[in-house]
């Protein structure tokens, strides 16, 4: 294969992966790096530092969508950052170390767990109207657009969240995802924000949580600008494209199909980790 | 405990146009260096099966900006990925000012470790 075909193919698979993961909500960060490894035989380090690109373009693309409906809080956002970009810096640190093989173990689990929480109902979280002292302090409550008019919100549990951020920025910086998924999950079910505050705060903080690892991997040279331009460029406009498209489909379905294919994936790449052959 | 929604709906729409232009100029960047690395080296062979590093000119800040003076494709792609990389550390940057003006100064001061955080990735982590 040639470097024209290669651009042109790894383009394409990034189109659709960016276009599935905007339509579907999954995001589309956590198929890049499979999609590279296991189908273009990419080196697994290239196609973190390529994802990552990846994630901040759609990441920051969103963000901008988002911040003009009013959900995000960016109070709430900007804490959390100070958590998940440390953590972020662990992880790229710890993918210098770490085997290839190791990573790529760490990434079926994630892809399986992913998976596995898209799948199941989102457990309701009954509302607390007590404020919490340290939340209140920090002053993170807030409140969100409704058809009944601004709805007040409080915060709770913030050194859990601020934790379970930290890992989440972990996981980004090793594996060249957005980790999207627990960051919802530390924000909603933890802290107790509602859920479109969650997803869209969560949203915001992508891609600097990504940027804290990028930079690590642009200076010890795992960033190849040949490998990410098809990559940023395909994914970018599919997430565009998808999100163009999202209000006019029902998703229902298609979020099974790619919730299979991510499962297809992640037991691939455990496979490929345990016999060693990435 | 409530500060006032609208001088934060105004710090959040500039920073909504800040992330919109960023990944677009950067977007514009990589396309274009793209191209020119696909004219001159669309031919050659493509391998990413062996792990080789970049070459120091396309490791550091520095560095990548000259690489992409010398109008080199894949100097001019590492140029718009830098800027890419940029656009989020420009969003928090600017949320520093916009708390400042609020005379948020906690958050201001959160705001700044992530700032140090982010510089500390870019051109201290080699």
């Amino acid at each position: 294969m040639n470097v024209l075909e290669f651009s042109m193919l790894v383009g394409f698979g990034s189109f659709l992966a960016g276009f599935l993961g905007a339509l579907t909500g999954l995001g589309g960060g956590v198929v890049l790096v499979p999609l590279l490894t296991i189908f273009f035989h990419v080196d697994i380090r290239y196609a973190i530092g390529a994802s990552l690109i990846g994630v901040i373009a759609t990441s920051s693309g969103a963000a901008a969508a988002y911040v003009k409906e009013g959900f995000s809080n960016i109070r709430i956002g900007m804490f959390l950052e100070i958590a998940t970009t440390l953590g972020a810096l662990l992880g790229a640190f710890l993918a210098l170390k770490v085997p290839t093989s190791a990573i790529a173990i760490i990434f079926g689990v994630v892809l399986l767990y992913s998976a596995y929480l898209s799948g199941r109902d989102q457990p309701v979280v009954p509302e607390d109207d007590h404020p919490d002292p340290l939340a209140t302090l920090l002053r993170m409550n807030g409140s969100y657009p409704s058809l009944s008019g601004p709805r007040n919100y409080y915060v709770h549990r913030v050194p859990t969240g601020f934790g379970l951020m930290f890992g989440a920025g972990a996981l980004s910086g090793l594996l060249g995802i957005g980790s999207g998924a627990v960051k919802v999950l530390a924000m909603d079910q933890a802290m107790r924000i509602p859920f479109k505050v969650s997803t869209t705060t969560s949203n915001f903080m992508i891609g600097v949580t990504a940027a804290a690892s990028a930079g690590v991997y642009l200076n010890r040279g795992y960033m190849d600008p040949g490998l990410a331009m098809p990559v940023v460029l395909g994914v970018l406009t599919g997430s565009l494209l998808g999100t163009r498209v999202l209000a006019k489909t029902k998703t229902r379905s298609l979020r099974l199909v790619f919730s299979v294919v991510i499962v297809l994936l992640g037991v691939e790449m455990l496979y490929k980790g345990i016999a060693g052959r990435i | 405990m409530q500060t006032t929604p609208w001088t934060d709906r105004k710090v959040e729409d500039v920073i909504g146009i800040l992330l919109r232009a960023g990944v677009l100029l950067s977007a514009l960047v990589v396309l274009g260096g793209g191209i020119v690395y696909l004219l001159r080296h669309g031919g050659a062979p493509a391998d990413y099966r062996i792990f080789r590093g970049e070459p120091a000119e396309l490791r550091h800040v520095g560095s990548i900006f000259r690489a992409a003076l010398t109008l080199s494709g894949r100097g001019i792609i590492q140029l718009g990925l830098l800027l890419l990389i940029a656009t989020p550390i420009a969003r928090v940057a600017f949320s520093i000012f916009g708390f400042a003006e609020e005379k948020d100064y906690m958050y201001a001061g959160f705001t700044t470790i992530v700032l140090l955080i982010l510089l500390y990735s870019l051109v201290g982590s080699s």
